[in-house]
């Protein structure tokens, strides 16, 4: 092979890695790209519809069984204080009923948390209807401000009768730049 | 970089250049010369496939009876997770890459790999990755214990071990990925004059299509254990539910990758079988052209099928259908490819020396792992069966008994080619029948173990799973020696085997056997002319 060919060769392959070097650098974009992409599935699809009232259709409430309902409250990295003021509440599927949580912001300085809430077992969250709660928003707090803040609900009489307990967790994140 | 090495650029007197390359370590650590960056390849994946064998018979052991008596649980799920990890990313892609380094350029007739430095870079690189990756072990809190598919939320909360195995799959995969761009180009721009496409050999065209799937996905892998990363120490909440992420989607990111990735493990080993089979059955391979479009179709579909592995997380009914046909779809493509296998030998002249023998058991037992993987795809049977043995038995065979034993029948083949001696054959041949045997042994009671329930990642079991358990260790034990018996077989042949001639094996028909054996230091320089 003369020299002209070696360099030929030497710049169609150069040309080739920069085209195969571009398609890493895309996908590599596309691993996060499917971030939004996951995130408009759901909300398309309505299976991660977590902040927007929930539509009840059946308001009868059957009053042949009580629903033990358990309330728990976390923090994550966030020195705030935050507790449901009735902790255990017996209740009829399709009841309206409003809990009350408190929130304290400990430091001197405002803050923005927003709660995420979680059930347990997970089959229940499909029945747990809230149609007013303070997870539906961020929720702002001045220094030590403390603040009660309710949850509106009911539960779906279509409950299956097995469950009797269900436990609703929520935690609360800062959300920063606020 | 360079994208012609200077050994080639002083191409002119070539003959007189044979000898003028560093002798001893420095020779290995600079090396730019494909054979021995194969070499290398080769021996690194050897070396992490024992390490990583080694954990696997802490695991059999520690299962051999129920109830804990030699390892603590913490410290079984870091084996379990990175023995899955090693032998994925330090042995099976490796030892693929090693092959495809030292044979790519000698089957199409190119004097060496198109970017050599980046080549040397590429294998340098995975030392490192492998001490990254086991010295995980020593960091506070062990190594990682989240499986080798690192799902959150345990892999965000876990220790330190943690952040040195994202950094040692950012370290293999960056390998990986300048691996593949080589690949691709030596193959799409140094072919000999007169090899078309439609005349390149089955290995080559394999692994152009695998290269092409690495650089797809290594890069999605990369940014799903840079969120990981950022969602451990930065702040975000990619996989966080209490932060407004989801540990689902991690799912969905790592298995787009992940499936891609089982092809990856297995489309290399499709070319060496299809190498193999022809030229001891000699006959030329049945549907040769068939087998290049199975292979190019398998590789598109398993871009669609990757929540497969996911049917229990709450996906919608439509979205298990879909991904569930899809799935049986795969196995069209790979069924032509048995097929033309079968009849390739179909009233062929055949030999039963070691590399056909590894061939033909791949084919056998790489047939049940397809079927066990049709079954899994059912969504039904997958939700009775998922995270169960019956999986663990599924992906053995397919990757030990598929991916493997084709390395294996590949090794045999092209050793007299590339150190100019023979093995021992009856020794090959009773590593073949001891691999075969115990394999069966360990993964196939796996499979009656899974249905009866027995879950995957635990040290202790219920009693009754206790026989079938008993067995797979005694199995797995017989299995680990077998691997003794095939570095024993190598070093001989290496050592004290009998010259080998140019062409060992009379049905090859492939460029490497125009050269003598072993292969010259250099070869090609002047390109063959293929009719």
């Amino acid at each position: 092979m003369n020299h002209t060919g070696f360099d030929d060769l030497r710049q169609s392959n150069r040309t080739l890695l920069f085209k195969l070097g571009f398609v890493v650098v895309v996908m590599f974009g596309f691993g996060f790209a499917l971030v939004p992409f996951y995130d408009q599935i759901c909300k398309v699809t309505g299976l991660r519809d977590i902040d927007s009232p929930d539509r009840v259709e059946n308001s009868q409430v059957d009053r042949s069984r009580t629903v033990r309902l358990e309330f728990d409250a976390n923090v994550r990295k966030l020195p705030w204080t935050f507790r449901p003021l009735a902790p255990v509440v017996s209740v009829h599927p399709g009841e309206v009923t409003q809990v009350v949580y408190e929130v304290e912001n400990t430091t001197d300085r405002p803050m923005t948390g927003q709660a995420i809430p979680s059930y347990g077992p997970q089959l229940a969250a499909e029945y747990f209807k809230k149609l007013d709660c303070f997870c539906f928003a961020k929720q702002s707090f001045g220094p030590h401000e403390k603040r009660q803040m309710p949850v509106v609900f009911v539960i779906d009489p279509r409950l299956p009768r097995d469950l009797n307990t269900i436990s609703l967790s929520y935690t609360f994140f800062e959300v920063e730049g606020n | 970089m360079s994208s012609i090495p200077h050994d080639h650029a002083a191409g002119h007197d070539v003959g007189h250049e044979h000898a003028h390359h560093p002798s001893g370590i420095t020779r290995w650590i600079t090396t730019t010369n494909h054979k021995d960056i194969g070499t290398l390849y080769l021996w690194f994946s050897f070396i992490m496939f024992l390490v990583g064998g080694v954990m696997a018979l802490a695991i059999r052991a520690e299962l051999f009876q129920p109830g804990l008596q030699l390892v603590e649980p913490e410290f079984f799920n870091q084996l379990n997770t990175v023995h899955g990890l090693i032998m994925i990313f330090g042995a099976i892609m490796p030892a693929a890459v090693g092959f495809a380094n030292w044979q790519v350029p000698l089957m199409i007739g190119a004097p060496d790999m198109a970017f050599a430095r980046m080549n040397n870079w590429s294998f340098w690189l995975l030392p490192f990755a492998g001490v990254l990756l086991l010295g995980s072990f020593l960091a506070p809190g062990g190594a990682p214990s989240a499986g080798w598919s690192l799902y959150p939320p345990l892999s965000v909360q876990t220790g330190m071990g943690m952040d040195m195995t994202i950094f040692a799959v950012h370290i293999m995969g960056a390998s990986s990925i300048m691996g593949s761009i080589n690949i691709i180009t030596t193959i799409l721009n140094m072919r000999a004059p007169g090899m078309t496409m439609m005349k390149m050999p089955l290995f080559v065209w394999t692994w152009l299509i695998t290269a092409y799937l690495l650089i797809a996905v290594m890069p999605v892998l990369a940014g799903a254990v840079t969120m990981l990363l950022t969602d451990r120490h930065f702040g975000t909440s990619f996989f966080n539910a209490a932060g407004g992420g989801d540990p689902v989607l991690f799912q969905h990111v790592f298995w787009f990758f992940g499936h891609p990735e089982v092809y990856i493990m297995i489309l290399p080993s499709f070319g060496i079988v299809s190498t193999i089979i022809p030229a001891f059955a000699r006959k030329p391979l049945f549907g040769y052209a068939s087998m290049v479009y199975a292979t190019a179709s398998i590789a598109i579909l398993s871009f669609m099928v990757w929540a497969h592995h996911m049917f229990t997380v709450g996906m919608a009914a439509a979205g298990q259908v879909f991904f569930m046909y899809v799935t049986l779809l795969i196995a069209l493509p790979t069924a032509v490819k048995v097929l033309n296998w079968v009849a390739t030998m179909w009233k062929g002249s055949m030999i039963f020396e070691a590399p056909m023998l590894f061939a033909i058991g791949f084919i056998f037992m790489f047939t049940v792992g397809g079927f066990t993987g049709l079954v899994l795809s059912l969504v039904p049977v997958d939700i009775a069966l998922h995270d169960t043995y019956y999986v663990v038995a599924h992906f053995h065979y397919v990757l030990v008994a598929g991916s493997l034993f084709a390395f294996f029948g590949g090794i045999y083949y092209w050793l007299p080619k590339w150190c100019g001696r023979m093995y021992d054959e009856t020794l090959g041949e009773w590593h073949f029948w001891t691999s075969f045997v115990f394999f069966n042994i360990t993964f196939f009671p796996m499979h009656f173990l899974g249905l009866a329930g027995m879950p995957r990642r635990v040290p202790d079991y219920a009693t009754q799973f206790t026989d079938w358990n008993m067995v797979a260790s005694i199995g797995a034990f017989g299995f680990g020696l077998s691997q003794a018996l095939f570095l024993y077989i190598v070093l001989k042949c290496i050592m004290f085997g009998a010259p080998a001639p140019a062409r060992p094996w009379e049905g090859s028909d492939t460029l490497e056997w125009t050269l003598p054996s072993p292969a010259p230091y250099h070869t090609f320089e002047t390109p063959p002319q293929v009719r």
